[in-house]
Order: structure tokens, then C-alpha cells, then sequence
């Protein structure tokens, strides 16, 4: 098994492709990373370890914008990230370029895709070490988008996914709670998914929203915890309902 | 000394040598070192190509300095001697002549043409690379012998063009389809090289499909142009000859560009290409109204490719006209111009100013 492991172009007998699985392993380790689609709407929402106090975090960003309509968030290893968004950004451009339209979420999630894919079957490198979660708008079109790529190359279209640390119970919890939601009630929910998993507060979570009409917008500290605030309200709130319910019963049975 | 005879070399290069050069032989009755005898003969040579160097007779082929001819001749070998050089002198060199015979022409100039190195005339062009490269290009503009023309109105685009083919002077078709149907929505008008445009139109179909089998929607007007002006800006400056339309309806509406072999790329609302344009604009601009219904613009479109062809020798044959709705391009009509000149402008009875009649009887 070790022997199969070392040059991504081989197969092992049983057909993994180990240097890949072991890409994934590392995105199982970076920060967690969510999105949701609304119908007007797109979420991002990415985890932010604890900035150390001399570090200036503005220069620490984790979700980025491609192109004026395209955002993207990503979990696993910055450095990749910060090589391939490069290239996708390059990308974009050139799109206009030749055929001077905007690129639609579809085509520069299957560049991103396709580059992925490219570093997994050359001699001598490794593939990179990240899943992307891609979101924006096609061009002309009022309709989000949201997409997913990982180390593979893979790429799908989702309408809530997430990735990073503690990716399965995030997406457990969106898979009981998804509902067409628009506006507000979106970004409401891609934090109720973060804080299954995250610490509260608004120092911990950042996240971004993405409208036809006015872009990508990064939410302040304070709208944040603002949002927080509300969540907490109304899961006590939905406990409290729960509880005196269940007293009722119990007190009439 | 051994006698031997020696078959005296006639032929100058060759390098085997009988013997030592400073062996003495004799030839008959004359005893002389074998190198004198070589010398003679190549002497003898040599005063029929004189443009030899002689320097490879002198160049010393030993490194020790030379001998001097130490012999003791008395008075008769000597008297003997000089003789014998006198004849060498007159020695019956007819072999030798067969060579410059043959050129009738004075001897130093064929000396010279033998021996001098092959000389060619340089290819045309060569002396002023720029103006020949000019002149070329001239040539090889024929100022697109054509008339399309192409405007959006309010019901869509409508297209038209001739179908005439020239080559100089001489009409090679009267029946080319200038209208090429890149895919059911867009169409691509040809003027310059039929080739070029045909090929090309083509090529971008293949394009347009690859873009919509990757993308799952089909590209724009705008893009379809962008490919192609791409294409043709790299093969700028190596003679294709293109001046086309790109007309089609996309999710923006009705699209028109305008793309030439130059690599320019325009957007606008009223086209026309090709040695009748300017012909054709003068009908178009003046009847255009973007409300127009479909059947005025098809009208409209037909008599300014009509006018055209009237008047520009290298315009003619049919007049196809095309529209282009929400649901793709339909071809409306195809009509000889020279029915159309009798539709337009019938033939009237004219007066006629003396009348034959027969001559009163008498």
C-alpha cells in the first residue's frame, strides 16, 4: 500500500488515487467553510481561528472575490488557494476578453475543476490541497449559483454544501433545515449551520452575501453577532415552546 | 642509375611521380633532373590558363632550402641542355587545346568564366524587400467585388447580398451563396475572398457549437464576432481577405457586427460590405426606419442590393434577402436582378419621332 501512495499518476490495486485521498484528508483539517442558496441571494460563511493579537487581519481573507459577480471561499491549504484563485482570476479576464461576456459560475468552477484535475495526472506534483465552494451570478441571469470543487476535480452544483472541519455534521444539519429561503432568512441560516460547530460569536465566523444587484459584501463584527443575537433568541424561544409543551402533556396525561 | 623510362606526365595534377624529383632521367637522348621536367610541362600548361597561381611551383615543398642544381655540366651537356628547353618550348601541346577550343570567345575571358565561381541573378525583390512586399499585397487586394448589407430594426436584422463571383474582369458565377447560415440563429455574410470566408464562416460554426456543447447555452452575437476577429487578427498581414457580418438574435436581442481581415470589429445598426456598398447605402440610408414592418425592411433591403448591382459591374446575379427573428433566420426571397430592373423600371412604349409609312400610291 505504501508503495502506492508516493506518485500521484499511479493507481493502487484496488483503484485510489492515494495522494488525492490524502488531499482530502487535509481539507478534513482546514478551516469550515459553508454555503447557501437563497433565490435571490448567496451565502458564504468560512470559520475564523482566533487572529493573533499583533497579526493584521485585514490581510488574512478568507473569502475572495474573482470577479465582480463571482465569490468563492475555500477550506484546506491557504497557499494552493491563494495560486489557484490567482489563475481563476486570470481566467475570468481572458473570458471577457475573447468573447467579451462575464463568465458564468459554471464555466470558471469547471476551470477551477479542470486545473484541479490537471495536477493530479502530471509527473512531479502534487495535487492541490483544497475544496473551493463557488458562488455568483450568470451574467444576464437574476438566478445565484452555487458550486463545490475538490482535490480531485470534481465539481457539482448544490444548493447548501459545506466543507472543512466538521463538514459531515454541518451538512447534516442543512439537510434537516434547508428550505427556500430569500434575503435575510438566508444569511440566517448559513450561520445557524457554522455555529453547529463553531464558537459563537462574531469574531469567530465571517461571512459574505452576494445580491444581483449589489455584489459581494463582506458583513461587519457587528451585524454578525446582530444575527447571532437573533438566532440564539429564537432557539431559546423554540426550546422554551418545546419544554411547555411538554409540560402541558405531561400534566394532562 | 637505373634507366627508366618516363612517361612524362601531361596531365598536371597528377601527384605520382616515377621517381625522386631530383633523380636525373632521360628522356631519348637528354638526361635532366625530373623535377625540371615537370616544371616544363606545367609551365607549358599554364601559359594557356594564365590565372593559375604559380605560387604552388614555387612554394617550397621541402623544408630544407632548396638544392642548387649542383651539377658539372660541361660546355656540350649544357649546349645540350638548352636544347632540349628549346624544344620543350615547342612541344606539341595539341591535347591540351582541345579544352580552350572549345571557347571561341577571347582566352582570358573564358579562362575567367571556367574558373570563376557560378553567378545567378538574384530573385526579384531582393534589392527593396519593403516595396515588393507592398506591391504584392496590392495585387492580391481585389476590393471585394460584392454588395451585402445587413440592419437591425425593430422586427430583427435583415440581411442581403448578390451573387455575383469576378475574378478581374471575368464573371465567374452568377450563383454563389453569400449568405452562410453559421447556425439556425445566426447567419455570416461573405465579401473579399470566397475561400477566406467560407472557410472561416465554417470554422466558427464548429466554434459556436464546442461553445455551446460546453457551456449548455448558446453563445452570443457579441462573442461569435469576438472569436472570429480574434482568428483573423492573428493571421493579420498574411493576405486573407475577408469583410464580413455577423448578424443573429441572442438573449440581449439582435446583434450586428461588423469583422474585417484587418482585425477591426464594429457594432452598429446599418452595414453594408463590398465594391456596390457605396451604392447600396445611398437606397438604405434613405429609406431606413427602425419601425419598419418585416416585408418594408425586405423591400427596402432588395432594392438597395438592386441598385447596386445596377450600377457596380462586380455585383449581380440574385438578390437574397434573410431575416433574423427571435427564432432564428428564414431566407424570404431570391430574385434575378434583372427581373427586378424590369419590375422596377418596366418597359415603356416609347413615341417614335418619324414613323415608317408606306408612300401614298401614286
Amino acid at each position: 500500500m505504501a508503495r502506492y501512495d508516493r506518485a500521484i499518476t499511479v493507481f493502487s490495486p484496488d483503484g485510489h488515487l492515494f495522494q488525492v485521498e490524502y488531499a482530502l484528508e487535509a481539507v478534513r483539517k482546514g478551516n469550515a467553510a459553508v454555503g447557501v442558496r437563497g433565490s435571490d441571494t448567496v451565502v458564504l460563511g468560512v470559520e475564523k481561528k482566533s487572529t493573533p493579537k499583533l497579526q493584521d487581519s485585514r490581510t488574512v481573507r478568507k473569502i475572495v472575490s474573482l470577479d465582480t459577480h463571482i465569490a468563492l471561499a475555500c477550506a484546506g491549504l491557504k497557499a494552493d488557494a491563494r495560486v489557484l484563485i490567482n489563475r481563476a482570476r486570470i481566467e475570468c479576464q481572458s473570458h471577457r476578453l475573447t468573447v467579451e461576456d462575464p463568465v458564468t459560475v459554471e464555466y470558471i468552477t469547471r476551470y477551477i475543476a479542470g486545473l484541479q484535475q490537471k495536477y493530479t495526472q502530471s509527473g512531479g506534483v502534487r495535487p492541490f490541497g483544497l475544496s473551493t465552494l463557488i458562488v455568483g451570478f450568470d451574467p444576464h441571469s437574476e438566478k445565484p449559483a452555487l458550486y463545490q470543487t475538490d482535490p480531485s476535480g470534481t465539481f457539482s452544483a448544490w444548493k447548501a454544501n459545506a466543507t472543512g472541519r466538521n463538514s459531515n455534521s454541518m451538512r447534516e444539519f442543512l439537510e434537516k433545515n434547508y428550505k427556500e429561503t430569500s434575503g435575510k432568512e438566508t444569511i440566517k441560516l448559513a450561520i445557524r449551520a457554522l455555529l453547529e460547530v463553531v464558537e459563537s460569536g462574531g469574531k469567530n465566523i465571517e461571512i459574505a452575501v452576494m445580491t444581483h444587484k449589489d455584489g459581494l459584501r463582506q458583513l461587519e463584527e457587528a451585524e454578525i453577532d446582530e444575527y447571532v443575537a437573533e438566532i440564539e433568541a429564537e432557539k431559546a424561544a423554540a426550546e422554551a415552546a418545546k419544554k411547555g409543551g411538554g409540560a402541558s402533556t405531561s400534566a394532562s396525561s | 642509375m637505373k634507366k627508366m623510362k618516363v612517361i612524362s606526365p601531361i596531365l598536371m595534377e597528377v601527384s605520382w611521380v616515377p621517381c625522386s624529383p631530383l633523380r636525373r632521367v632521360r628522356i631519348g637522348p637528354i638526361k635532366v633532373r625530373y623535377r625540371m621536367l615537370l616544371l616544363v610541362f606545367r609551365l607549358s600548361f599554364l601559359s594557356f590558363f594564365p590565372s593559375l597561381s604559380l605560387s604552388q611551383h614555387f612554394a617550397p615543398t621541402r623544408t630544407k632550402p632548396h638544392h642548387r642544381i649542383s651539377v658539372s655540366l660541361n660546355l656540350k651537356q649544357r649546349k645540350q641542355r638548352e636544347e632540349k628547353r628549346r624544344m620543350m618550348m615547342k612541344l606539341d601541346t595539341s591535347g591540351l587545346e582541345s579544352f580552350s577550343a572549345a571557347v571561341p570567345s577571347a582566352m582570358a575571358t573564358a579562362e575567367d568564366q571556367l574558373f570563376a565561381p557560378p553567378s545567378f541573378d538574384l530573385p526579384a525583390g531582393c534589392a527593396d524587400f519593403d516595396k515588393f512586399q507592398m506591391e504584392a499585397k496590392q495585387t492580391l487586394k481585389h476590393a471585394k467585388g460584392t454588395t451585402t448589407l445587413a440592419f437591425i430594426f425593430n422586427q430583427g436584422v435583415i440581411v442581403a447580398a448578390d451573387s455575383r463571383a469576378s475574378m478581374g474582369g471575368y464573371i465567374s458565377s452568377q450563383s454563389v451563396k453569400k449568405i452562410i447560415e453559421i447556425n439556425p440563429y445566426m447567419l455570416g455574410t461573405m465579401a473579399g475572398g470566397a475561400a477566406d470566408c467560407q472557410f472561416w464562416h465554417r470554422n466558427l460554426g464548429i466554434k459556436c457549437r464546442l461553445h455551446e456543447l460546453a457551456n449548455k447555452r448558446r453563445i452570443s452575437v457579441t462573442g461569435a464576432s469576438k472569436l472570429l476577429a480574434n482568428i483573423l487578427y492573428s493571421y493579420r498581414g498574411m493576405g486573407l481577405s475577408i469583410g464580413t457580418m455577423i448578424a443573429g438574435w441572442d438573449e440581449k436581442g439582435p446583434g450586428l457586427y461588423y469583422v474585417d481581415s484587418e482585425g477591426g470589429r464594429l457594432k452598429g445598426n446599418r452595414f453594408s460590405v463590398g465594391s456596390g456598398s457605396p451604392y447600396a447605402y445611398g437606397v438604405l440610408d434613405n429609406g431606413y426606419r427602425p419601425d419598419m414592418t418585416v416585408d418594408e425592411a425586405h423591400e427596402l433591403a432588395r432594392r438597395a442590393i438592386y441598385h447596386a448591382t445596377f450600377r457596380d459591374g462586380a455585383s449581380g446575379g440574385v438578390v437574397s434577402v434573410y431575416h433574423v427573428g427571435p427564432n432564428g433566420w428564414k431566407k424570404l426571397s431570391g430574385d434575378d436582378v434583372s427581373e427586378l430592373h424590369y419590375k422596377y423600371y418596366p418597359v415603356q412604349p416609347t413615341p417614335v419621332e418619324h414613323e415608317m409609312v408606306d408612300a401614298p400610291p401614286a
